[in-house]
């Protein structure tokens, strides 16, 4: 399996006010074509500041410190602007959590798909609208050639979505980025909309990094899963192994707090303590280590990555 | 059709307000029409012949029947029907303003959309100085600056006495905008002229409303930019040049366009200080005019123009908010 992306040692930091944001330290993990992999975390642990940190999306504050990240042999760390902006879209595309207000609510959506046809394949007006109509049908929305008028507002979270899908990958990219696509979905939609992604996966090839605190929603749809906490990707492994054998102590209170189909949901144990304050100037090597019950005295020492198994890579020193 | 007949109970006040204002306000027409010397009985005559001597609610009575035969009454001052002086002035008027109105828009709104894509630039600091220059500058004071400075100190622009100089005559009457009329005629000699004389009072005004209409296409461009549809697009990678226009600026007109209404409205008000300055014979100056005279029916039928315009205006915003925003069409 050739590598889609990959990416290694990326940090990226945030300049603000009240101090330096460090929100990714030294990230690294590849994807595959066809693969899909998932990023799992609590909130504010740094998934979407990975997506758009790759894509060039971050806002003025933040920089990508080091590390490159490599998409189909071109290092985007290195791209221009304007080469970022032929690639975004086109080669790598990403959907987004509450897609109503992902849409441009005034223009209509076969319009929006349009737009992005024309710009990255070239298409005519009349091609480009073809085309949107035809990747309707493709994202299933029923009477495609007369929804392609409608407005967001006309439509269901769940359509939304599907059309949110159609933009990004109307233009067949290499990988697609999904952050938290189905926060704020019923559950049936849910199962829809992944069910969408997983085909276009397969039918093109497309490698998917699906973003998502659920761990369940990630047991189920990817091959393979990337912990983080607080800005580290603390373990990486295949689904199965993680889940069966997770070694990485943060990942085994992550699993801990997930209710499962057969537990209750009393079963649901948050994880003590916070996410330290990533602005502090004396971060510890090892940011779960405050939280960590199996800490020992070399963890201020540094914080290094191995692969404790093949194809099981973690960031402790006492693994369980 | 709807909003029209909602508007209706707000223009029955108005003719009410204004019936009582000319009543109660100082200064009696009839003896200001009587002249300095008149007797008393001679003063009585005037007001017998006007209906003055009659109890109010028989004035206001026979006001509303007159008004509903399109009769606002007669000016004592030009001797003509209210409504026809008013008819003649009104094109001087709204070309006026339209005209100062589109100035203003036309430097507005790029300086705010130019202010908002680049943060902390020339363009940034140029429209912060706009929109406190132009909050705290009254508008007879720029009118009368742009006098002193273009006419009185460079002699660049025309003395400000109308809409044309002594030489040109007034196109033929198409629309009643000379701009508009002289260059359909294709006379580019009263064009120039009257580009001349509207110059300065339209940029009196147009600097009035440079910076409400800047201050709301920054803030709303601003908004619009930090929204989630913006970040798609370009995760999308369209061009800066569609997310800016295409995708951003379209979502930020809507609130830029209900604000131009409510700047088009103060301008109404803004006109009557700058007619008097420019010597435009609009339907301000001729309100401040019969004001002086306590002159009542063109008073009234001054404000009830206002009233109507002011109505249409809102009509006209909401058609254009329909047309940009289909979230409006539906509700
Ligand atoms: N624009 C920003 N400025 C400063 N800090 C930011 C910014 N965006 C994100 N961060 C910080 O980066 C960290 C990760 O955020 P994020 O990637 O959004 O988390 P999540 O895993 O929930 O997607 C958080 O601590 C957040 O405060
Ligand atoms: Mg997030």
């Amino acid at each position: 399996m050739s590598a889609v992306l990959d990416v290694s040692d990326f940090s990226v930091e945030f300049r603000t006010r009240s101090g330096i944001v460090r929100a990714l330290d030294r990230v690294a993990f590849t994807v595959g074509r066809g693969e899909t992999m998932a990023l799992v975390g609590e909130s504010g642990s740094g998934k979407s500041v990975t997506a758009y940190a790759l894509l060039g999306l971050l806002d003025a504050a933040g920089k990508i410190t080091q590390g490159r990240a490599v998409l189909e042999g071109v290092d985007l760390t290195a791209a221009s602007p304007g080469e970022l902006a032929r690639i975004r879209g086109k080669r790598a595309a990403m959907i987004f959590q509450n897609p109503r207000a992902a849409l441009n609510p005034i223009r209509p959506i076969g319009q929006q798909i349009a737009d992005v046809l024309r710009r990255h394949a070239g298409l005519s007006k009349r091609d480009a609208m073809a085309g949107a109509i035809d990747m309707l049908r493709q994202v299933g929305i029923p009477d495609p050639a007369r929804r392609a008028s409608a407005y967001p507002f006309e439509l269901s979270g769940g359509m939304c979505q599907r059309v949110m899908i159609a933009i990004a990958v109307a233009t067949r990219p290499a990988l697609l980025i999904a952050d938290e696509p189905t926060t704020g979905l019923d559950v049936t939609t849910q199962a829809v909309v992944m069910d969408i992604v997983a085909k276009l996966a397969s039918e093109t090839g497309m490698a998917t990094i699906l973003i998502t605190h659920d761990l369940a929603l990630a047991a189920e749809r990817s091959a393979r899963i990337a912990v983080m906490h607080a800005g580290h990707i603390v373990e990486d492994a295949a689904t199965k192994t993680l889940l069966a054998n997770p070694r990485h102590p943060y990942t085994r209170r992550l699993l801990a707090a997930t209710p499962t189909a057969a537990g209750a949901l009393s079963a649901l144990r948050s994880i003590p303590g916070n996410l330290p304050d990533l602005r502090r100037d004396d971060l510890p090597p090892c940011r779960f280590a405050a939280r960590c019950d199996r800490r020992l005295p070399g963890c201020d020492a540094g914080l290094v990555w191995r692969d404790i198994a093949p194809a099981q890579r973690i960031a402790c020193w006492n693994p369980t | 059709m709807w909003r029209l007949a909602g508007s209706l109970p707000a223009l029955v006040a108005v003719i009410i307000v204004t019936f009582v204002l000319t009543r109660v306000l100082p200064g009696d027409t009839a003896t200001y029409f009587a002249g300095p010397t008149a007797s008393a009985e001679s003063i009585a005559q005037i007001r017998a012949a006007l209906g003055l001597d009659r109890p109010l609610p028989e004035q206001f009575w026979s006001y509303v029947q007159a008004l509903a035969r399109g009769d606002l009454g007669m000016s004592l001052t030009t001797g003509q029907p209210v409504l026809v002086d008013i008819m003649n002035r009104l094109p001087a008027s709204a070309e006026l303003t339209l005209f100062g109105l589109l100035i203003a828009m036309g430097i507005a709104i790029p300086l705010g959309v130019l202010a908002a894509v680049k943060q902390g630039s020339l363009a940034d600091h140029l429209c912060r100085v706009v929109v406190t220059a132009g909050v705290s500058l009254p508008v007879f004071f720029t009118g009368l600056l742009l006098v002193y400075v273009f006419y009185y100190l460079l002699g660049w622009s025309p003395a400000p006495v109308g809409r044309l100089d002594a030489f040109a005559s007034a196109p033929p009457f198409i629309t009643g905008f000379y701009l508009v009329d002289a260059a359909l005629a294709r006379d580019w000699e009263t064009w120039h002229s009257a580009l001349a004389q509207i110059i300065l009072p339209a940029c009196t005004l147009g600097l009035f409303a440079l910076a409400p209409i800047a201050r709301i296409t920054r803030a709303s461009m601003l908004a619009v930019l930090g929204a989630e549809f913006i970040r798609t697009a370009r995760a999308s990678g369209l061009s800066s040049r569609t997310i800016i226009l295409t995708y951003a600026l379209r979502n930020a007109l809507l609130p830029v366009v209900t604000t131009l209404g409510m700047v088009f409205s103060f301008l109404l008000g803004a006109n009557v200080l700058v007619e008097k300055v420019f010597a435009w014979p609009g339907i301000g100056s001729y309100a401040v005019e019969a004001l002086i005279a306590s002159d009542g029916a063109p008073v009234q039928g001054f404000v009830l123009t206002m009233a109507i315009l002011y109505v249409l205006l809102n009509l006209t915003i909401d058609l254009v908010n329909r047309a940009l925003d289909p979230r409006a069409r539906h509700s």
